[in-house]
């Protein structure tokens, strides 16, 4: 069945008319951030805010060309354009241009263009394909071997691009993936790794080890039902723990507690296998190699920390736990930026009277930290709207995304959505202190041609694709 | 559709969505609507106050010459933020100091603040700053704040124009005006009139950007407020009266206070040895300051306010007045002196003249006999039932004429001098154990008596005004102001009728100029045009030979000028102290010397290679 459809009729005007006003809260703000005395004009090319109103004339062309496009060509050509992008990123990796330490840029003359961006629109095109192809399930070990491919190989890329906020985002498509039916199990798995990663920087080895232990025989009482193998297990590993410690004690060995208890669940853990074995009691191997492998994790993360991550990654997760304080260093852009969100109290100080951000106390305020000139001139008020703004337009696209009667237009839809997400709460986050400093835009607001573009083309490839959802049935 | 078991997880996606965003405003609301912590913290990255300094008031003598003024200097500061390698021996031999103090500066300007500017090097001259600011762009970090440096036109008067230094630390304390590293009057008349003299400093807001550059005003100067410059002053001062005093007493150790009866304006005074005021200005000033402390003949302290003299028998003239307002001497009183005063084994020693002497003679030829019968009689006058009461009805009079207590003058420092009461002798020889013999000795001048030589001046002035006298000052106009102080415009009476004074200054009168072969002892202050009426004085003190005194006015009738001078261990008062009071007054009412013999033979004696040499024989 095919009925001829009037684009322009059956448009999603809501989300549109909050995709401009974005766009123009993103340019005065900008105006206000970067805003000179002798540019006075908004429409002065050489600086930042006439620029950005050029990317926004393009993005408008951009999308209103996106919408002619019949809305059969994204589907039909999402491997080749994620193949292409791929083929780009590893070219500029090889070739691009350096700016800020990564080296993530294509240069024509003046312009320069990060297919960084564009990555995230054809991940989420390819996983959409991908997903809502025939006899695809994520049960199958299978399937997720492809979904990391589609979406780890451009981060890889990208993270080898030394561009570790932008490989992050890739992140976000676990959205997708947990509405497509993700197992809770693996999710949970996900955090589990996460909050372990995290405990160990932050607490005492020892702690963690008798936590996990703790939550090991939780699982086990989970799993069961049963009391009394919680209550054995308990004992013997108490028992074991109090023989290695009587024999350290006994022959000053004076080897460290961890190494006791470690060496008391390696011992113990002979007797659980045996006990499960004979009593026929299910998963225990799995929940040992489950703990070991926490405990492993825990003892290898000051290894990856040290090792794996630069060292201003270091510094910024250490000050946002707390581990290291030092405002005039690594804490310095965050203290700044929220004395310049702080100072504007509830009204604001007014456009164009921002001083943080004006006299440059505030790094990247037309960029990464451009909600510091919205938080200090238009006061909790303007935080407040825009947040509004930001949620409006998610759950706009959580409820265009669950119209589609296509699978493809839904998890595309979602693929957006969660990319948007995940800018929102890191850009937010980082600048009121919540979220370690990852350098990403706040999409549609921050200053920068490939980021507003490649937001507007994500976005307005969904819109297309909600124009003609009535067109397929499936 | 097709069947979705999923779709439920919408909601909790939708759900996630709404907490973040809840979890953002609650923290926002916490950091911009509950915390007040922000605001001021934005307000100190931006707001630069900077103090402007005004100049300080000028000081002019009283024919409107300028004295003091201001010459700019330079303070070598540093900004630690932005400070880069550079050549530290350059810098050290362009500010000529040496590389350790440099490193020592450096890191306490870092201790101090990373942020804020430090002092390296204050108050560098002008000379050394042109050298300076050629090389400046080598040294990044440095940079130079202008201020001001008292400039002196004559290297005289230091002890009454006083000098400028840095605040003490108490200051800073108490005082809500003064900031560390302001300079403040420490002496003379740059203390007293520092509320005058210093303005009133100014302060401008800034704004500034994240490298400390200046953006543009805060709330358009709203706020900031204009430095006011300070007042100047016209002093009561004439420098060329001051600078001849100053050059009569080279060598010497002594004082001369000139001041203008009429007025109770100081017109001289001068401290010997004195020093040059430039010495205390700008980068020397500690150093020098230590020599001029350290020196054993005290040039730092102020003699003509400071220096405690008995007055010898200039104090004959107090005594006298004293006498006829008690009426215990009358004109007609005569005694007769044969080498002195005797009373059962008491005897007090007379020089050689004519005798007896009458009331007006005593005077003229300074009779010690007169005087220890005159004081004898006041002591023993029959009004009173004791010597106490006598005593202190006589110590009465000598306060009325401002011994024994501060005069109030402008300048710091002042002493009170030392005048014995009752209970001092009561306390020395028991209670109404003493008698007039035992206090003979203030009839002559002698004994108890600490005398400033501002006080005897002061004595003077109100001899010649026959019996008043305005409180001694040295400013007589700050500008701006329609008078000066209250306290220097009212008459302090003394205790005595004016008829007695005519009796007592015929006797100064004859003292300078009796015929020779009268006994008149102050023949070395006549003037041939001037009528000078004078009276000499001849401390003993126990610090080796006499001091020679001399108190004068003159003309007789219309008294322009009264002055005290004092000579040190320079032996009778006709010797040195008359002499030199005479060229003062020629000099001030003539402005020339009639004879240069005079001036040359005070000019080029030498008292104080004498001294010199018996404090090496002490040592």
């Amino acid at each position: 069945m095919k009925r001829r459809i009037n684009v322009w009729t059956n448009i999603d005007w809501l989300t549109v008319v909050l995709y401009l006003i974005l766009v123009f809260l993103g340019w005065i703000n900008i105006y206000s951030a970067v805003y000179n005395e002798e540019h006075q004009s908004i429409f002065d090319f050489t600086q930042r805010y006439g620029k950005q109103m050029i990317w926004i004339v393009a993005a408008f062309v951009i999308a209103i060309f996106i919408m002619i496009i019949d809305s059969n060509f994204y589907s039909f050509f999402a491997y080749f354009l994620h193949f292409v992008i791929l083929f780009l990123l590893i070219f500029v990796t090889l070739f691009g241009t350096e700016i800020h330490g990564s080296r993530a840029w294509l240069e024509f003359g003046n312009v320069r263009f990060q297919p960084a961006e564009f990555a995230k629109i054809t991940t989420a095109l390819a996983l959409a394909r991908y997903l809502s192809s025939q006899n695809v399930s994520l049960k199958s070990f299978r399937t997720y071997l492809w979904v990391a491919t589609i979406v780890l190989l451009p981060a890889t890329i990208i993270l080898l691009q030394n561009d570790a906020g932008s490989a992050l985002v890739f992140f976000a498509f676990v959205l997708v993936l947990y509405r497509q039916g993700l197992s809770f199990g693996v999710l949970l798995f996900g955090f589990y790794v996460i909050a372990l990663f995290v405990l160990a920087l932050v607490l005492e080895k020892l702690f963690v080890i008798f936590g996990t232990i703790g939550l090991a025989l939780i699982v086990l009482w989970i799993l069961n039902k049963r009391f009394k193998y919680v209550m054995v297990s308990a004992l013997i590993l108490a028992g074991s723990g109090g023989l290695f410690y009587g024999i350290d004690h006994f022959f000053h060995l004076n080897v460290p507690m961890y190494f006791i208890i470690l060496g008391a669940l390696v011992f113990s853990s002979i007797f659980y296998l045996i006990m499960a074995y004979w009593y026929k009691i299910p998963k225990v191997a799995l929940l040992l190699l489950l703990l070991f492998g926490s405990i492993g994790l825990t003892y290898s993360v000051d290894h990856v920390f040290n090792n794996f991550l630069g060292s201003h990654q270091q510094k910024r997760i250490n000050q946002l736990l707390g581990l290291s304080s030092d405002p005039l260093g690594a804490g310095y852009n965050v203290n700044q930026s929220k004395i310049a969100i702080g100072s504007g109290q509830l009204t604001g100080k007014g456009f164009l009277n921002g001083t943080q951000t004006k006299y440059n106390f505030v790094p990247e305020q037309s960029t990464d930290f451009i909600f510091c000139t919205i938080g200090e001139e238009w006061g909790f008020i303007g935080s407040f709207v825009l947040i509004g703004l930001f949620i409006a337009l998610m759950l706009r696209l959580l409820f265009l995304a669950e119209r589609q009667r296509s699978t493809f237009s839904r998890i595309y839809g979602y693929g957006v959505l969660s990319v948007l997400f995940f800018h929102f709460v890191i850009n937010i986050g980082m600048t009121i202190g919540l979220v370690p400093v990852i350098g990403i835009p706040l999409p549609f607001i921050s200053y920068g041609g490939s980021s507003l573009w490649a937001f507007t083309i994500m976005l307005f490839i969904f819109i297309r694709l909600d124009v003609s959802r009535l067109k397929v049935l499936r | 559709m097709a069947l979705d078991t999923y779709a439920v997880r919408r909601n909790i996606i939708a759900f996630l969505i709404v907490l973040v965003a809840l979890i953002f405003l609650v923290k926002l609301f916490l950091i911009q609507v509950v915390s007040s912590d922000y605001t001021p913290a934005a307000t100190n990255n931006v707001v630069r106050r900077i103090t402007q300094y005004p100049a300080r008031g000028l000081i002019y003598d009283r024919d409107g010459e300028l004295l003091v003024y201001n010459q700019a200097a330079y303070d070598i500061m540093v900004n630690p933020r932005h400070l880069q390698a550079f050549d530290t021996t350059e810098l050290c031999n362009l500010l000529n100091i040496e590389k350790q103090y440099l490193s020592q500066k450096l890191q306490a300007a870092k201790a101090y603040s990373r942020y804020k500017p430090s002092v390296v090097l204050k108050l560098v001259s002008a000379e050394t700053y042109a050298r300076l600011q050629e090389q400046m762009y080598q040294f990044p970090g440095f940079f130079v704040q202008p201020r001001t440096v008292r400039k002196y036109k004559y290297s005289s008067a230091a002890h009454l124009l006083g000098y400028v230094g840095e605040v003490s630390d108490k200051l800073v304390d108490t005082s809500s005006y003064y900031k560390s590293g302001d300079y403040v009057g420490v002496s003379g008349m740059e203390k007293s009139y520092e509320p005058v003299l210093r303005g009133e400093k100014g302060v401008k807001i800034y704004l500034v950007d994240v490298h400390n550059r200046i953006k543009g005003s805060y709330q358009d100067g709203q706020y900031d407020k204009e430095a006011q410059v300070g007042t100047n002053i016209v002093s009561s001062i004439d420098m060329d009266l001051q600078r001849y005093g100053e050059k009569l007493m080279k060598n010497k150790i002594g004082s001369i206070v000139a001041i203008e009866p009429s007025s109770g304006e100081i017109l001289a005074m001068v401290s010997s040895p004195g020093y040059d005021p430039a010495l205390l200005v700008g980068r020397p000033r500690s150093k020098n300051y230590q020599k001029l402390k350290n020196d054993t003949l005290k040039p730092l302290f102020n003699r003509g306010l400071m220096a405690r003299y008995p007055p010898g028998s200039t104090f004959k003239v107090i005594n006298a007045l004293i006498g006829r307002q008690e009426e215990v001497v009358f004109p007609s009183t005569t005694y007769s002196c044969h080498g002195g005063f005797y009373s059962g084994n008491f005897h007090m020693g007379c020089h050689n003249h004519p005798s007896p002497v009458d009331f007006i003679e005593s005077i003229q030829v300074s009779c010690n006999t007169y005087y220890a019968n005159v004081f004898k009689r006041i002591m023993q006058d029959d009004q009173f039932a004791s010597i106490s009461q006598a005593f202190t009805n006589w110590k009465g009079y000598l306060e009325s004429f401002g011994f024994g207590h501060k005069l109030n003058v402008d300048l710091p420092n002042e002493v009170s001098g030392f005048l014995p009461g009752v209970d001092y002798y009561n306390r020395y020889y028991g209670k109404d154990r003493w008698g007039y013999l035992n206090v003979i000795s203030l009839a002559i001048g002698q004994g108890e008596l600490g005398i400033t030589p501002l006080q005897m001046a002061n004595m003077t002035s109100a001899v010649a005004n026959r019996g008043y006298y305005y409180t001694p000052h040295v400013v007589r106009e700050v500008k701006g102001e329609q008078r000066i102080d209250a306290r220097f415009r009212e008459k302090n009476q003394i205790m005595i009728d004016s008829t007695y004074f005519e009796e007592v200054i015929r006797g100064m009168e004859l003292a300078v100029n009796g015929p020779p072969g009268s006994g008149s002892t102050a023949r070395t202050a006549r003037l041939d045009s001037i009528t000078v009426c004078g009276k000499t004085g001849t401390a003993q003190n126990p610090h080796g030979k006499d001091h020679s005194i001399f108190i004068a006015f003159a003309p007789k009738e219309d008294p322009q000028i009264a002055l005290a001078v004092y000579f040190e261990n320079g032996g009778f008062g006709a010797t040195w102290a008359a002499p030199a009071a005479k060229l003062m007054i020629e000099k001030y009412l003539t402005g020339s010397i009639s004879v240069q013999w005079w001036e040359d033979y005070v000019v080029e004696a030498n008292l104080i290679k004498h001294r010199k040499e018996e404090d090496e024989t002490q040592d």
